[in-house]
């Protein structure tokens, strides 16, 4: 499956799962900031994409979870060195360049982007 | 008490689908409030209806030891009205179920049955009431290590029960 099929493929999936229109969803929209996901929506686009690609996604391996609560990940609201280095090798599929200059924990959200997800699932394929 | 929304399960594959009947009748006031002198099935009850089908059937799925939230409603769309004299059937099908929660399809059809008491209708268009389209939360493991009470909250004995009763599989003689 090409890049552009996977990108065509998720893009049906976030319109289903988000109620979003088509020309919303672009590589860099931000699931969350700009496509409006909510925590539950992440569950949902968890199952359509495994019955979409038939593939499975366990737990906290599209998105890290509890990240936040971790001493050792967040100190003072900000990821520390040992976070981001735990991010990248979790979230290999996230462009981290813009996140690292000001790496606040409420900015984490905007690593998963329509983009993100399509390498994931390439990654998934391969 | 939690208002059960249902009358009785007649069909339950553990872990792939359910089928739930409900007979609606100009007793239950609610049917007289949406429209003066036009009683009909509210849809969000009707919504509610088809989450209880599918709540037990993803609750089932893990012997109730997970606290199952109705967490999205994706989808409902309604093609036509429930009236007072209709029965109504919850057909919920799971698409996906997790550790984290689960995915459902619903149909919501009416029965029609004819003098012998034979269903004639269901599984026709014309008789197709609604298509839900339902997401569910095993909240103790979804919500960040916010913690909720111990007691298992959602399945309560009234829920627990309707499926006991499906089970029990025999007629009850005076």
């Amino acid at each position: 499956m090409t890049h552009e099929e996977i990108y065509a493929k998720v893009k049906d999936v976030l319109v289903d799962a988000l109620g979003v229109d088509d020309d919303e969803i672009t590589p860099t929209a931000v699931i969350r900031d700009d496509l409006g996901a909510e925590s539950i929506d992440f569950l949902d686009i968890m199952f359509r994409l495994e019955k979409a690609f038939n593939i499975k996604i366990p737990k906290g391996e599209l998105m890290p979870e509890n990240v936040a609560n971790d001493p050792n990940f967040v100190n003072n609201g900000v990821v520390t060195p040992a976070g981001i280095t735990m991010l990248r090798e979790k979230m290999p599929h996230s462009n981290f360049t813009e996140f690292e200059k000001d790496p606040k924990v409420e900015a984490m959200s905007k690593l998963f982007t329509v983009e993100a997800i399509v390498k994931y699932v390439e990654g998934k394929l391969k | 008490m939690r208002w059960i929304w249902i009358d009785k399960f007649i069909e339950f594959t553990p872990r792939t689908s359910a089928i739930a009947l409900k007979n609606c009748t100009l007793a239950e006031e609610h049917l007289h409030d949406l429209y003066p002198d036009f009683p009909i099935v509210p849809h969000s009850l009707i919504v509610e209806g088809m989450a209880q089908t599918a709540g037990i059937l993803v609750g089932e799925a893990r012997q109730f030891k997970e606290k199952v939230i109705l967490a999205k409603v994706g989808r409902a769309t309604f093609h036509r009205l429930v009236r007072p004299g209709d029965t109504i059937l919850f057909k919920a099908t799971v698409e996906q179920l997790n550790e984290q929660g689960a995915s459902i399809t619903g149909r919501v059809e009416l029965l029609n049955q004819n003098a012998d008491g034979l269903n004639v209708g269901s599984g026709s268009a014309d008789m197709l009431v609604a298509e839900i389209e339902l997401m569910f939360s095993h909240i103790d493991q979804n919500m960040s290590g916010v913690k909720f009470p111990e007691h298992n909250f959602v399945f309560t004995e009234q829920f627990t029960e309707l499926l006991a009763n499906y089970r029990l599989d025999s007629t009850i003689t005076l």
